[in-house]
């Protein structure tokens, strides 16, 4: 299905990535937005605030984040596609309703503006410090997705992407952008509302008696109905039966957290997306997210003009994990190169999917700024001295 | 005198409320003596003779005892996290504002862990209402101190007696800006269905706190006896006094309870005074939501 044109600023903008985001939920169909003030992802709500009123959306300011980070799973029952923007401090008050989310499938939104952590950190400068929090930040098993777009267009092509995931698994979505790409100014073009493909709520409209409101069928996403509609469904974070009642019993719990659990990791192929360049002959492998793939980029050409076989896979969908290409990839070549504005996270995940066949090297980063290309260059040539 | 609100019939096939409540889920969870279910037979009552769409009725619960109810009725019913049924509420309420919602939980849940969602829905005047069973206690984790512990109770956290001041909830509600405000005890069924139909029919934020007994865990522990026990406690220290200042409705360790409705006032609605700012500021530019737009549509061909 495509975009409401309404709403959709088609065009050529020279906006930054936070406003990107906004415009980006706008084309995705997003009318629900709850928020609470955090630098560096205020602009997001800023725009929304702004932009709303005039395209039939509903924004408020919450009290905080717990209060955001719920507020969008009534909209979202209540029929609507909605979304939360926060940064660090606020991201950690929303842990639990990432578990609600995904407990309850309730298809929903949340953007991370990251900035440098623990705590309070650098409030108003870049890292990649949340990237294991975004993985398994609630308790308990489950599955999410997140995107890390690295640049104002992808702010927006991506934020519908995360939209589209969520309505089509009906699992929260986060969206994982980072200080440097919500403020980077760039140009971005907006396509016609017709070019712009949003996935469509799948709502049950079938007899209400029997109905099942957590029956899944082949592809484990059951079909969604909204509040107001008849069928007097229960919601619940308690561990539930396909009627949707609690039903506290070990077997309910293998048969429902499996589900969550698959309904990603068997769709796994369709969700993952990623960028490689040079991978071919490549005997290093830098593996990058977010601002990170632009920083590595002076590093990867000076080694490749020193004749140095470097290739460069980017993720863009970074949770699911790639675990099928790392796996691939491992043993043909000679190592990866993991930078991150972080003191090491999805290094891990390179590292457990190498199972020792090829080398890993991080390259780490306490956050504030962003590397010096040189030392991600200083890592390639270490790693092929190695 | 109360209004007559049913009339009794002498011999009926099944409970006139069955078709309230989800009895596919019976029995519930409650202890004997425990007053959550008489408030939940109040609050059907209500909703049978408040002439609402029960399709359009979603009922939100956080976490506890009274938590539970959500799942009981059978209504749209959302059993959320702990103290956060109030925002849940708000978004669920504001995306699809055709639909009424009742906030029913406890008063761990809505006034400790969840104050500030009861505090900032009450002052947006957030159409919901708000049913806070008061038992005065954690139930479900096992008898600890509340907010709402009487000074000199014992509770499992409190086992030299509490000496923290106790929340005055109606108070609380009237200072935040609640449009209704109301208290009764799981004694008083008459009135507090009266009470709950009346929440119900109101627009903005409307709240009645219903006292009921704990005796598992407050009782017991307190050596107040069981729940009938706690019932004539009720029912001889209780004083009706509607409009009563809410500053003098706080509750000491069982000592006089005043009841009533103490407030019924009007103020703009959290969406009232969004669409009305909104067409003042922004005129024809202004573009409600679909619901919303039809909602008005509504109001304004009566």
């Amino acid at each position: 299905m495509h975009a409401d044109p309404v709403g959709v600023l088609t065009g050529a903008h020279f906006v930054d990535g936070d406003h990107a985001c906004s415009e980006g939920a706008i084309a995705a169909g997003c009318r629900f937005v709850a928020g609470y003030p955090i630098t560096p992802s205020t602009e997001v709500v800023e725009r929304i605030a702004e932009r709303f009123p005039f395209v039939g959306g509903m924004f408020i300011q919450m009290e905080d984040e717990l209060a955001s980070s719920i507020a969008i799973q009534g909209a979202a029952w209540g029929g609507k596609k909605a979304m939360t923007v926060t940064s660090g401090p606020g991201f950690s008050l929303m842990m639990e309703h990432i578990g609600l989310a995904a407990m309850t499938e309730t298809p929903c939104v949340f953007v991370n503006v990251q900035r440098a952590g623990p705590s309070t950190g650098l409030p108003t400068m870049p890292a990649q410090g949340d990237m294991m929090q975004a993985r398994w930040g609630s308790h308990g098993d489950y599955e999410i997705i997140a995107l890390s777009p690295n640049s104002p267009q992808e702010c927006f092509d991506l934020t519908i992407r995360a939209f589209n995931l969520s309505e089509q698994y009906r699992v929260p979505v986060l969206f994982m952008m980072d200080e440097c790409v919500g403020h980077m100014i760039e140009r971005v073009v907006i396509p016609p509302a017709e070019k712009i493909e949003v996935y469509q709520r799948r709502m049950y409209e079938g007899p209400r008696e029997n109905f099942l409101p957590f029956e899944a069928g082949n592809d484990l996403v059951p079909m969604l109905v909204k509040a107001g509609d008849g069928y007097r469904i229960h919601v619940t974070g308690l561990t539930h039966d396909e009627k949707g009642y609690p039903d506290m019993t070990v077997g309910t719990q293998a048969t429902l957290v499996r589900r969550l659990v698959d309904k990603i990791r068997l769709h796994t192929d369709d969700i993952i997306r990623f960028e490689e360049q040079n991978i071919e002959d490549a005997e290093i492998v830098v593996v990058t997210y977010g601002i990170t793939s632009r920083t590595a980029i002076p590093a990867i050409e000076q080694a490749r003009a020193k004749g140095m076989k470097v290739g460069h896979l980017r993720l863009v969908v970074v949770w699911p994990f790639p675990e099928k290409r790392i796996r691939e990839l491992a043993g043909r070549v000679k190592a990866f190169v993991v930078p991150e504005l972080n003191l090491g996270q999805m290094v891990y995940e390179v590292e457990r999917c190498a199972a020792g066949k090829s080398k890993v090297l991080s390259v780490p980063h306490a956050g504030g700024t962003v590397h010096q290309p040189k030392d991600i260059y200083a890592a390639i040539e270490k790693s092929l001295r190695g | 005198m109360p209004e007559e609100l049913y009339e009794l019939e002498t011999a009926v096939p099944e409970n006139p409320i069955e078709e309230y409540l989800r009895m596919d889920r019976m029995p519930h969870i409650w202890c004997p003596g425990c007053g959550i279910g008489t408030t939940v037979n109040c609050f059907a009552r209500a909703l049978e003779t408040s002439g609402l769409d029960l399709d359009k009725v979603a009922i939100v619960s956080g976490i506890g005892c009274t938590g539970r109810v959500a799942g009981y009725v059978r209504l749209d019913s959302f059993h959320t996290t702990h103290g956060r049924a109030i925002p849940f509420a708000t978004g669920l309420g504001l995306a699809n504002p055709g639909l009424k919602v009742v906030v029913y939980s406890g008063d761990g849940d809505l006034v400790a862990i969840g104050g500030n969602h009861f505090i900032h829905a009450a002052r947006r005047n957030v159409d919901m209402t708000v049913i806070l069973i008061n038992n005065m206690i954690y139930g479900m984790t096992g008898g600890q101190v509340a907010p709402t512990t009487p000074i000199g109770a014992t509770a499992s956290t409190a086992p030299h007696g509490n000496f923290e001041e106790t929340f005055n909830l109606p108070f609380l509600a009237e200072s935040c800006g609640a449009v209704y405000v109301a208290r009764w005890t799981s004694y008083h069924i008459r009135h507090l269905t009266k009470s709950i139909k009346e929440a119900l029919a109101k627009r903005g934020f409307s709240f009645v706190e219903i006292l009921a007994p704990c005796p598992t865990l407050y009782s017991r522990r307190n050596k107040l006896g069981d729940g009938l026990e706690q019932m004539v406690y009720y029912k001889d220290h209780s004083e009706i006094r509607n409009g009563a200042d809410t500053k003098s409705v706080a509750l000491d360790f069982q000592g006089k309870i005043v009841v009533g409705k103490f407030v019924d006032r009007e103020r703009p609605t959290y969406l009232d005074a969004m669409n009305e700012h909104f067409q003042k500021r922004l005129g024809d530019r202004y573009v409600p939501s679909d619901e919303m737009r039809q909602i008005l549509h509504a109001q304004n061909r009566n």
